[in-house]
């Protein structure tokens, strides 16, 4: 109960910043949608079919998605950082509540920012002539939402190690990149080189990527576009399995660096 | 235990090499203000972030409330409020925002939560700026906003540190009213480190740290009588003559400071009326000073306390973030 509390309290507090400074949100959807008229609609005639007879914009699309949710849930680990240097976290930290739980409410704080602006992007969908229909959009969402968890986490881990912002942002820059660049957001997968696909399967990202891309695209067994393990090809819930195990480690690990913190 | 409020046992921390707390030993009563002096890097930060659950002790024992402060660490921190040396607002929330989160997360009751921040917001008169964002308020709004946070969950025990640093001479007044009404008001137990010796002398006892001990811990009242003795300053008709009568009289040495003479006593208030009936010369003006609580620290710590203010302040904020970065 107590500790549900901080996590509602820690959780509010963030929405009431986004809120509060809701133009951020302005830029936080500009690069996606940047990227989803320029490729999607733009170059993407000229790509033609990627396979399977799905076309760049149906390609691309759910993938912008996902990337939008793992950029914005990454970058708001910041927001730790951020109390640090203004003291503000001296505040929550003599606060009794569980520290584990004040990690909990800053993760799903950061995913909630990341859904929203996630859902914002979906909306765009019909002006780049993707069409889907609502229970497909319904059905990403929980899968949007386990990639903003996890994500959302990895954040907060990195920000209670690194004590400046400017660090900070080196750091996740470094990795957000490649996360994005690996796991399938531009490019399909399975054409790629040895050495490449490793890399891609080591990524977390690549397993929320192309489990919101099956979705979107109705392809659920991983035949098209899919990410083979091991010799095998995995499925929606595979792909799910593996970024749910992913995201339980990231909090745990999270819940555990906060509460060690001095 | 029962008696106090906060009782501390051969408390210790080290940091590496470094003994910031070298075994104390105090006690608070409940309802007492409490002042924690000593210069810089003395430890009186690193004994508070102790007692507030921030930092754990290499050894010894601190009780607060009843409550052991590494073992009940969620119960010391519902009993008390703090307002840090640094600020700790969020400036991008309004006043009543940053109030409204710390009642929720200190669990006040949502039957009373308005009603009481209503009423710590009135006492420290920031009612009216309730909606304004906190980055928008003026140092001391900014810490009399903290001092209302620090009140808001009805605690048994209020920390400041270092309360009024930074700040000008008048906004310092106008904090410590606040701070004195509290006490009143409240009966709040009241810790409190500070620089300035005239906000030191408001309290009900003291304790001076140096070096990570405690060197001293009593009323303002007996340290200063315990330390120095009290100055006569004389004027007199014939001062060679005075001066020789005082010598013989009283076994003190006197000092010519202009046309005046200086000279120590014990109990001055008990001495001046005395030796007012029975000198010889004629007296045309006389005056008594108390030692100060600056010659207290003085003569304990061998230093003046505002000697390294402004730089090692600075020092020590570095080092103090430096040892947090270790860890």
């Amino acid at each position: 109960m107590n500790n549900l509390r901080g996590i509602y309290t820690i959780w509010y507090r963030d929405i009431l910043r986004f809120w509060h400074d809701r133009i951020r949100l302005v830029g936080a959807i500009f690069l996606p949608l940047l990227f989803l008229f320029v490729f999607g609609s733009g170059f993407g005639g000229m790509m033609g079919n990627v396979g399977s007879g799905v076309n760049f914009a149906q390609f691309i699309f759910p993938g912008i998605i996902g990337m939008t949710v793992l950029m914005s849930s990454f970058m708001a680990g910041v927001s730790v950082v951020w109390d640090r240097e203004f003291g503000f976290l001296k505040e929550v930290l003599v606060a009794p509540i569980n520290r584990a739980s004040v990690a909990m409410g800053k993760t799903l704080g950061a995913a909630t920012v990341a859904m929203i602006q996630g859902a914002i992007i979906m909306l765009f969908a019909p002006l780049i002539g993707v069409a889907f229909t609502a229970s497909t959009a319904a059905a990403m969402l929980p899968l949007m939402f386990l990639l903003a968890i996890t994500m959302g986490a990895f954040g907060v881990l990195l920000a209670t190690r690194i004590r400046s912002m400017e660090a900070f942002q080196v750091v996740t820059q470094m990795l957000m990149f490649p996360m994005v660049f690996l796991s399938g957001v531009f490019v399909p997968l399975d054409k790629a080189p040895a050495w490449l696909s490793t890399l891609t399967k080591i990524n977390p990202a690549t397993y929320g990527i192309t489990s919101i891309r099956q979705i979107a695209l109705g392809e659920t067994s991983g035949t098209t576009f899919g990410v083979s393990l091991f010799g095998k090809t995995l499925s929606l819930w595979n792909n799910a399995g593996i970024l749910a195990a992913i995201g339980a480690v990231m909090i745990l690990l999270a819940m555990w660096s906060f509460r060690n913190q001095e | 235990m029962g008696d106090y409020i906060i009782e501390v046992n051969n408390l210790a921390k080290k940091f590496d090499d470094l003994v910031a707390v070298d075994h104390i030993n105090l006690q608070v009563a409940p309802g007492e203000l409490f002042g924690f002096l000593g210069p810089n890097g003395a430890g009186k930060t690193t004994t508070i972030n102790i007692l507030c659950t921030l930092s754990k002790p290499t050894s010894g024992q601190a009780i607060v409330n009843g409550f052991d402060v590494v073992r009940q660490q969620s119960q010391v921190r519902q009993s008390i409020g703090l307002v840090f040396q640094d600020p700790s607002l969020d400036e991008r929330l309004s006043g009543l925002q940053n109030l409204r989160f710390h009642a929720m997360v200190y669990n006040v009751p949502a039957s009373i939560r308005e009603k009481r921040i209503e009423e710590v917001l009135k006492i420290m008169e920031l009612w009216d700026k309730r909606h304004h964002d906190v980055r928008t308020y003026s140092g001391g709004m900014k810490r009399r906003l903290e001092l209302a946070r620090g009140l808001l969950h009805y605690p048994k025990v209020l920390f400041l540190d270092e309360p009024t640093i930074g700040l000008d001479p008048q906004t310092r007044n106008r904090l410590w009213e606040y701070i004195l009404e509290l006490k009143q008001r409240e009966g709040t137990t009241i810790f409190l480190t500070t620089h300035y010796m005239d906000e030191a002398d408001k309290a009900d006892r003291i304790a001076v740290m140096d070096y990570g001990k405690i060197v001293a811990m009593d009323t303002p009242e007996r340290l200063k009588r315990k330390v120095g003795m009290d100055v006569i300053t004389v004027k007199t008709d014939d001062n060679t003559k005075a001066a020789a009568e005082i010598e013989t009289s009283y076994q003190t040495e006197v000092r010519r400071d202009n046309d005046e003479l200086v000279f120590a006593v014990e109990h001055g208030e008990k001495f001046l009326p005395k030796f007012i009936k029975e000198f010889g010369t004629k007296i045309l003006s006389v005056s008594l000073r108390r030692p100060s609580l600056d010659d207290v620290f003085l003569k304990l710590t061998g230093r003046e306390i505002r000697e390294e203010e402004v730089s090692d302040t600075f020092k020590a904020m570095v080092r103090q973030r430096g040892r947090h970065m270790r860890r």
